[in-house]
């Protein structure tokens, strides 16, 4: 447990200390800034729209503001999500650090919950950015908070899930680029799967669809918390972690 | 502390190792010695538990590395051929990392940092970052992690690589002062290293363990005594090897007149001369004013450098040497044991 805290303040220390959290800060702040603006723009108007013509429809904030943010940040996050684990294992099998790790009293699964748990920090960083524009929404309107919450947990276990899967990528190979864009592929593709169910209503297109991220945060953002999607994601990570540790045993025996 | 039997590593396709078995005992500093690619990296790394032998056993300090890596890797300081550090981190974060990988805390992790930044001579880099040093100061900064934990055996992989003279000398120094309290294995390709630094020699070439010695036995065919086969002719070997013999015997510097064999009316003779005297010429001269024909007269010993090209395939040749002649290389180990 302890070693587990040590891989994880070293990895924290490397993404801090290089530029690559901050720029993965600012980028998101501005990114998500403008979906904030937007999506505040857009309320007022149609809020405005909907006093003047006299339909005395309340407007919940937590419908029209949060949840489709809480989607956009979930989509979003698809595309850090690369950048955050893409060095994690192909850096160190690069350098060759890999060795001191692997020849260190420490177990397998300990270097890499260390390093997971490292990037799910440093998205958890991302999350509090976004509470910032939400707190305006705190400060001026009346939301409820209870939905908002449940959707960060929704986007914590989703960017588990995928970070997971971004560990094990970045112990195939010791390039990054590659790590990355495989890793961002196969987000992109858990993402997307979902389509399917759109035009088919065949068994197969339900179980694609039931394996895209997506579909399973759709509770999340509106507030419910639903065992059924937080087992998926729950699976995910547990997966993710698993093929990792074979991976880096595979390592040991092929190299 | 060590202890290795039949080790085989292989490779898909390769034989990295093959069947090696060697013992260090404690406190003993052993040169690890071959030309690249002999499979030194892959013995050290079994050793390290960095990857899994595909045969046989190897044990330190009495824990088995396929049973109980975690026990292993708690006594074993290990440095790799390219020192495992981070270029972010400074000197003293990263000591302090690698202190409590190895299970250190608190503030005696925090006094052994201090220690062995000044043991390896790193103490005024302390605060830099691991990425703006020297090549130099990167190595010795990969020995500090080594040693952070005060382990029993310290396998360190070409630790001077890539020093200059100065820190070479250096480094050789700091290895030397560990040898007390330390087993130290480590590997080079570099033969004055090996005389300087260690006490035990393993030869390993394309995965065969083709020597073990110590280095004084080494040292003293390579340098004091020279050592020198003469094949005489005579007009009866059977009755001249004796005469010859006593004849060779009574030149100066001779220090033992060795018999080796006749063919027909040839004798031939391995004679020593004692510490640091030339005898070639001498020699020579005895046996030609004596009336007999100097068919032959080589050097019988050979430096460190040469029994170690012959060993490992006479890399100055190009030519695959071993395969065409195993028999010398054999001659030499065997001859070197007696």
């Amino acid at each position: 447990m302890r070693n587990i805290w040590v891989i994880c303040q070293k990895e924290l220390h490397s993404y801090f200390v290089s530029p690559v959290a901050y720029l993965l800060l600012t980028m998101f702040a501005v990114i998500f800034g403008f979906f904030f603006w937007n999506s505040v723009g857009y309320f007022n108007a149609a809020s405005l729209q909907a006093q003047m013509s006299g339909q005395a429809m309340p407007m919940s904030v937590n419908e029209y503001v949060i949840r489709p943010l809480l989607s956009n940040i979930s989509v979003v996050g698809l595309f850090f999500i690369p950048m955050m684990t893409m060095r994690l294992f192909a850096e160190e099998k690069r350098t060759g650090t890999i060795e001191l790790l692997a020849t260190s009293p420490i177990r397998d699964t300990e270097i890499i919950i260390g390093k997971w748990l490292a990037a799910v920090i440093l998205y958890a960083v991302l999350l509090l950015f976004t509470a910032i524009n939400f707190s305006f929404l705190f400060r001026y309107g009346n939301p409820d908070w209870k939905p908002l919450a449940i959707g960060y947990l929704g986007l914590l276990l989703q960017a588990g899930g995928l970070l997971a899967i971004g560990t094990f990528i970045s112990t195939l190979t010791r390039n990054q680029i590659i790590a990355g864009a495989a890793t961002f592929g196969v987000c992109l593709m858990l993402w997307i799967l979902e389509w399917v169910s759109g035009y088919e209503t065949a068994t197969w297109a339900k179980v694609l669809a039931y394996c895209s991220v997506i579909t399973h945060f759709d509770s999340f953002s509106k507030g419910v918390l639903d065992t059924k999607d937080a087992v998926f994601y729950v699976s995910v990570i547990f997966l993710g972690l698993f093929l990792t540790t074979r991976s880096l045993e595979s390592l040991r025996w092929r190299s | 502390m060590i202890t290795v039997q039949g080790l085989t590593k292989r490779y898909s396709h390769t034989l990295a190792v093959d069947h090696i078995s060697f013992e260090v005992q404690k406190g003993q500093i052993v040169g690890f010695l071959g030309p690249n690619g002999a499979g030194k990296t892959t013995t050290m790394r079994i050793l390290t538990c960095f990857l899994p032998p595909s045969e046989g056993t190897a044990t330190v300090a009495g824990f088995d590395v396929l049973e109980q890596p975690l026990e292993v890797k708690k006594r074993i300081g290990y440095l790799p051929e390219t020192p495992p550090v981070y270029p972010e981190m400074e000197v003293g974060e990263y000591l302090t990392f690698v202190g409590k990988l190895k299970g250190m805390r608190g503030p005696s992790l925090a006094s052994r940092v201090t220690e062995v930044t000044e043991r390896c001579a790193v103490a005024d880099v302390r605060n830099k970052l691991i990425g703006k040093l020297s090549k130099g100061y990167r190595q010795r900064v990969g020995l500090a992690q080594a040693i952070i934990h005060n382990p029993d055996v310290l396998i360190l992989d070409e630790p001077t690589a890539g020093l200059d003279p100065k820190q070479i000398n250096e480094t050789r120094d700091l290895i030397r002062g560990l040898s007390p309290d330390h087993t130290i294995l480590l590997s080079t390709h570099i033969l004055p290293e090996v005389e300087q630094t260690c006490e035990q020699v393993l030869i390993i070439n394309k995965g065969k363990l083709v020597a073990t010695d110590s280095v004084h036995n080494l040292q003293n065919r390579a340098r004091g005594a020279e050592s020198v086969l003469l094949e005489v002719e005579g007009r009866n070997a059977a009755i001249d090897a004796q005469t010859i013999q006593h004849r060779l015997e009574t030149v100066s510097g001779v220090s033992r007149v060795l018999f080796k064999e006749t063919r027909s009316n040839r004798s031939i003779f391995e004679v020593e001369s004692l510490k640091d005297r030339f005898i070639r010429g001498d020699l020579a001269r005895a046996i030609v004013e004596s009336g007999w024909n100097l068919n032959e007269l080589r050097p019988a010993a050979m430096s460190l450098e040469e029994i170690f090209l012959q060993l490992t395939g006479a890399e100055t040749t190009g030519e695959e040497k071993v395969a065409d002649e195993p028999a010398p290389a054999e001659e030499v180990v065997q001859g070197e044991k007696q």
